[in-house]
């Protein structure tokens, strides 16, 4: 059968401990417990009542506390575990991180890096927790809060006695006029902001009850987070790409379909120095070159028309902006961030072409990195072939070649031929930086440096985000539920005639029971109601416990 | 009034705080002595300690504003402007709790532990120093003052929770719970200790300074500014006449922390020693009696409330403000970065105490030990994450 019929005459769903409306016991357990378990208005939940199929097993795991609380602490201790090395985006990328691990920190690094904690926050077991902890909070809250509202909706105001004498805040007053003493206490109750029900004489006064929900506000908010967290795998909704950019050079912006276009007009990197504030040359001293401004001044186009394919649009400027940190520049919905800077880049070297004994100088040519030509004619009989181009030399491989890691000209090098009148078959040379050797012996012609030509790099973080709303909006709904369900408590207090001319009154909140029996002191004061006592206090009192060992709402026994 | 002098007048602040709470600790812990006072004087202390204690906030408050505006910016952007600011919120967040529930207990413990605190900040740097580009924003006081304010009221929480500890717990033979407890105050002890070692070898200007290869493999000076017992590494010794580390560290240990700890360690077990001596028991044991007439069920209900007041501003200050201000100023809300991640531990470990809450058996004790661990962890985020695991927030 689905119901329990209540003595009052309501029916209850199975598995229900205390009867929504009058609060009668209908459990064996609740009618001898000497205080009532009011965490969930002794409601119908789920995962108390059914424990029977695979469903059930599954649901009650996730709905308990304990195991959610477990999952948390296990999520808490695998992040610390990640902190112990930096993560492998936080190394300096000068070794692989195989090496790096094992070089820098030894054998633990070397475990660290087996073990897969040097990229643990995106390993499969990290996010599985995440996403249990998910899981368990929406089994949580569902198991418990259709059941509370149910209860809170159905609750009558005249509470049976039996529920009443359980509460842990109780009392019972003999008195004659219980009219009048129930009006100041109407009074005092208004002043306090209670919301009054009445039922034949008897008040049932309640008060923030929608802070009740606030758990399971954030717990919505939370769940809202992590969903948001998860889109950004979903194509086309997060893209994060760092471009370098040089002076004067135009690139196509990633993720915009070379719809946009930046310029990088100019970096400027600023420090602090002495002309700035007086106070701070003491700290300028202490720690050296203090960085002021890092300054990207862009420019963004935007393609204008249709083009055909192969056909290059004309590009319209879109706007100028300087990107600064903490000041990105923002279209649509892209954003781009000054995220790194190089100074001084090699852009373009220039050489001088002279004879070795007369060191008179047969032309003058320059080198441009970016783009080498590779013959320079000075006429009458002298050129320079350019044979090879080796942007960052790191050295001659095992027959004697000069080899480049990157095509960014950190440390050119060049293979020159030179022809003249004098050797018309050319004279090979290699020339680098601090670098002039005659690989097929001795030269009667060299090509010695003329000076260089340097631009600084920006480093642009292009950032499209579209789940960022969602996040926000999750981040939004857990505060407002956190305050929620903290900065108020929901405070409830019975008045019950009973038989004969005398008044019980009983009182319950889901926290702060100082508060509450304060609150209770103040509305009974004028009157000639006792003030009830606290059962638990006593209870703990004959047990001649000095210290509270587990004092609290529901007589010890372990949430489930 | 020139910079220089208002920078002065804000410095001048910061000791007249800080006696002024050491003062008020003296009073307030006259108002709970039972044994030769009598009732009135009782209060009448107390409300005198109150009354210091607000004054000394209200000098720390002039610190705070005079050197904003000397700095041209809000004076957190620092070890010790962040460190300072912490101990000033828990001294605010001790006179809300104070004029809800009028316990001047809270003080007795709150006020030494602001006091440790603001002792620990003044050990840093403590020039007023410029902006990098990174921090010239709003959110930078917006973030940083709320999650201080925040850890502020959940250290509260630590301060209930020793109260209630240091009268449940029983200082009997073999007693766990009082091993742990001593430990606790062990632990500050030491921070004593490393204050004492800091400040004696300070004031006589002690300086040691060693050429060394650091971690990266690159040449590097590292000047110690106490005794050096352990050397860096290959490092050599440039000023003369000063002792030789007895022992040199590998390059993957930061030498200079490591000393700075080992000294710590040396002068704070010494201290605890002598007070072991002094006082023939257990410092927790000796401090008992004073506590003996604690309600037990406030404390608790105090513990619980300033997490639950604590936790949202927490939340706010060391999460979503963090989130917005990296996603403005780093191109991305979360990046894992280790100071995230501890935020992140921090909130996980007050939701799980919260959580445990839910049932009654995580009341009274064990809730006082969950408050101790949570703010041992807040403590390792303001020591050990800000000056041994670098990553993007590292002030050192
Ligand atoms: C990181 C994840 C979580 C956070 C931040 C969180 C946050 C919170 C907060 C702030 C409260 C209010 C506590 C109070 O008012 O005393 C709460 C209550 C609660 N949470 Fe969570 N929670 C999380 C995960 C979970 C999980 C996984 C479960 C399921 C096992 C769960 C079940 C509950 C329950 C049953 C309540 C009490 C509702 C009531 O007041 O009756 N929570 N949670």
């Amino acid at each position: 059968m689905k119901e329990i019929k209540c003595e009052c005459g309501h029916v209850n769903p199975v598995g229900t401990v205390l009867c929504e409306s009058c609060g009668r016991a209908l459990t064996s357990k609740a009618k001898e417990e000497k205080l009532h378990d009011m965490r969930y208005e002794g409601s119908a939940r789920r995962s108390q009542t059914y424990n029977k199929s695979i469903i059930d097993k599954v649901w009650n795991f996730f709905s308990s506390v304990k195991v959610g609380v477990w999952l948390i602490v296990i999520t808490l201790i695998a992040s610390a575990v990640g902190t112990i090395f930096p993560q492998k985006q936080y190394i300096p990328s000068v070794l692989p991180p195989d090496q790096y691990y094992e070089e820098v920190y030894g054998f633990a690094g070397e475990l660290y890096y087996t073990l897969g904690f040097h990229d643990l926050y995106s390993s499969w077991w990290y996010l599985l927790l995440i996403a249990s902890i998910g899981v368990s909070l929406v089994i949580c809250s569902l198991d418990r809060v259709i059941p509370l509202h149910r209860a809170l909706k159905t609750q009558r105001v005249s509470r049976h006695e039996s529920f009443l004498k359980r509460q842990r805040v109780y009392g019972m007053t003999d008195v004659t006029n219980i009219d009048d003493n129930l009006e100041k206490i109407k009074k005092k109750l208004k002043e306090k902001k209670y919301k009054i029900r009445e039922e034949n004489g008897n008040i049932l006064a309640e008060r923030n009850r929608f802070s009740r929900w606030g758990p399971y506000v954030n717990h919505v908010g939370l769940i809202i987070f992590l969903i948001g967290g998860m889109l950004r795998f979903v194509p086309g909704m997060y893209i994060d790409e760092t471009i370098w950019i040089r002076e004067g050079e135009k690139k196509a912006v990633p993720g915009t379909k070379d719809e946009y276009y930046i310029e990088n007009k100019e970096f400027t990197l600023e420090n602090y120095d002495n002309k700035d504030k007086e106070v701070f040359q003491q700290s300028i001293e202490r720690v050296g070159t203090i960085a002021k401004n890092y300054q990207s001044d862009v420019v963004l186009y935007k393609e204008s028309g249709k083009t055909l394919p192969g056909e290059k649009a004309d590009l319209k400027m879109e706007k100028e902006d300087s990107i600064k940190v903490n000041h990105p520049l923002k279209f649509e919905n892209f954003a781009v961030y000054q995220t790194s800077y190089k100074l001084n880049e090699f852009k373009s070297m220039s050489f001088t072409f002279d004879n070795k004994e007369t060191e008179k100088t047969f032309g003058e040519f320059t080198v441009d990195l970016f783009d080498p030509k590779d013959k320079f004619d000075f006429g009458n009989g002298y050129s320079i072939e350019l044979m090879g181009y080796y942007p960052n030399f790191t050295g001659f491989d095992k027959n004697g070649e000069p080899i480049s890691d990157k095509p960014v000209p950190d440390n050119p090098a060049f293979l020159f031929k030179m022809f003249s009148p004098e050797k018309p078959e050319g004279e090979i040379s290699f020339v680098g930086i601090r670098k002039n050797l005659e690989p097929l012996g001795e030269n009667e012609f060299k090509v010695s440096f003329a000076g260089v030509e340097t631009r600084d790099v920006s480093a642009l973080t292009v950032h499209k985000d579209l789940t960022l709303w969602i996040i926000a909006l999750g981040g939004a709904i857990f505060m407002i539920g956190v305050v929620q369900g903290a900065y108020w408590h929901h405070r409830r207090i019975w008045f019950r005639r009973s038989g004969d001319g005398s008044l019980i009154v009983a009182g319950h909140t889901n926290k702060g029971w100082f508060g509450l029996k304060n609150e209770l002191k103040g509305i009974l004061e004028g009157t000639d109601i006792r003030m009830p006592e606290d059962q638990q206090e006593e209870q703990k009192e004959k047990q001649g416990v000095r210290r509270n060992k587990d004092d609290g709402d529901n007589n010890g026994r372990m949430e489930q | 009034m020139t910079a220089t002098t208002m920078a002065e007048w804000s410095s001048n602040l910061l000791y007249i705080a800080f006696i002024m709470y050491l003062v008020a600790t003296l009073f307030l812990g006259g108002s709970i002595r039972q044994k030769n006072t009598t009732e009135t004087n009782q209060s009448k202390w107390g409300r005198i300690g109150i009354v210091i204690t607000i004054i000394g906030f209200a000098a720390q408050l002039g610190f705070f504003f005079l050197r904003w505006a000397v700095a041209g910016h809000a004076p957190v952007s620092n070890l010790f402007e962040y460190t300072t600011f912490f101990g000033m919120t828990l001294v605010g967040s001790f006179i809300i709790i104070y004029f809800i529930y009028k316990k001047t207990i809270l003080g007795v413990v709150a006020l030494p532990i602001a006091l440790l605190i603001i002792a620990y900040a003044s050990m840093f740097p403590r020039d007023i120093s410029p902006l990098i580009p990174a921090l010239q924003s709003d959110w930078l006081k917006i973030h940083v003052t709320t999650v201080a304010a925040g850890e502020s009221i959940l250290a509260i929480s630590f301060v209930a929770g020793l109260i209630y500890l240091l009268k449940s717990v029983e200082h009997t033979k073999g007693n766990r719970q009082s091993f742990w407890l001593e430990t606790v105050m062990y632990g500050i002890v030491v921070v004593i200790g490393f204050i004492a070692a800091s400040t004696g070898f300070t004031l006589s200007n002690y300086e040691a300074t060693f050429n060394y290869v650091n971690q990266q493999g690159q040449e590097a000076v590292s000047e110690y500014t106490l005794p050096p017992l352990v050397g860096p590494n290959e490092g050599k010794l440039v000023t003369d006449n000063v002792m030789e580390p007895l022992a040199e560290m590998p390059k993957l240990i930061n030498a200079k922390k490591l000393n700075t700890v080992i000294w710590s360690l040396i002068t704070g077990t010494v201290i605890y020693l002598l007070l072991r001596l002094i006082f023939r028991k257990r410092i927790a044991a000796k401090i008992q009696p004073a506590v003996r007439n604690v309600n037990l069920d406030l404390m608790d209900e105090i513990g619980y409330r300033s997490v639950l007041i604590g936790f949202p501003v927490f939340t706010l200050g060391g999460l979503i403000f963090a989130m917005i201000w990296a996603q403005i100023a780093w191109t991305r809300f979360w990046g894992w970065d280790p100071k995230e991640v501890w935020a992140l531990i921090t909130f996980l470990f007050y939701a799980v105490f919260l959580h445990l809450r839910l049932s009654k058996g995580w009341h009274g004790e064990k809730s006082a030990w969950l408050a101790v661990i949570g703010f041992a962890i807040i403590m390792f985020n303001l020591v050990a994450v800000n000056l041994i695991i670098a990553g993007l927030h590292s002030y050192a």
